[in-house]
């Protein structure tokens, strides 16, 4: 699936990477503990959060992970944005919850990390 | 006998959240720089971090101390800190004893010592109370031979 689409299905902002929308994502991790993220490897994944602080994109540039969709309308701070703009590393914000946000995203083919 | 191709310090500060990652990010810097298989980096990457975060939350200070050989990655990490006063218990995913401060960065849920292990093909955690903590993590490269190929030549 296409960060454009995510965006698009989640009425989201992309708050940095907006020329990176055609990039294509298979699989996606959810979780606020990023222990559990890097807990398998998600290489192109699109990482669901609601964890803004600079360790979600460290965490993101650690496992190799493309995009960041933020949920239940939180957004990262300027440092936050600049670390992902300098990994390159996709952000959008969406004000679902992380149950409606995977819900949706899971209904239009976008896989788990198993 | 393995020959040594690189050896870095780096100095890690406790409480420092916002710097907590960039040690991680300089090794994964210079391995993909070296041209090692993203998959090893990936792990070294994911050793180093957590044992960065585990700094950050625990202890005062640490010194990481990585070497790259023509056969490994060593990622040694010694902190000045409380210990650990039981291993064998820490090592259990899903045993943490971190604050709700440090649950809300993102981190203390129990599984970044298992991560480190996960992620190593030996790994050595040796603890005094009172005193520190020492990480010790070898990742091989011949689990990926073009990597392997590649520092032969």
């Amino acid at each position: 699936m296409r960060l454009r689409e995510i965006r698009d299905l989640l009425q989201g902002t992309v708050l940095t990477g907006a020329d990176d929308l055609s990039m294509e994502v298979k699989t996606a991790a959810a979780s606020d503990g990023m222990s559990e993220v890097l807990a398998s490897p998600h290489p192109g994944a699109l990482l669901i959060t609601g964890l803004t602080n600079v360790q979600s994109v460290r965490t993101a540039d650690v496992a190799d992970i493309s995009a960041i969709l933020y949920v239940r309308g939180k957004r990262p701070g300027e440092k936050t944005i600049e670390l992902a703009r300098e990994k390159k590393i996709v952000l959008i914000a969406t004000a679902l919850g992380m149950f409606d946000a995977c819900g949706i995203l899971r209904n239009h083919g976008l896989k788990g990390v198993t | 006998m393995s020959e040594e191709l690189l050896k870095r310090t780096f100095e890690v500060r406790g409480r420092d959240f916002d710097k907590a990652g960039e040690t991680s990010a300089e090794v994964k810097a210079i391995l993909k720089d070296i041209g090692i298989d993203p998959g090893i980096i990936r792990r070294a990457g994911v050793v180093t971090f957590e044992a960065e975060m585990n700094v950050v939350m625990y202890a005062g200070k640490a010194t990481v101390t990585f070497i790259l050989t023509d056969e490994d990655i060593s990622i040694e990490v010694a902190d000045q800190g409380p210990g650990i006063p039981d291993i064998e218990l820490a090592m259990q995913e899903g045993y943490s004893t971190a604050s709700d401060e440090m649950r809300e960065m993102g981190f203390g849920f129990g599984m970044g010592l298992p991560n480190i292990k996960k992620n190593s093909d030996a790994f050595t955690l040796e603890s005094e109370v009172g005193k520190g903590t020492r990480v010790f993590s070898v990742i091989r490269l011949d689990s990926n031979e073009s990597t392997h190929a590649r520092l032969q030549n």
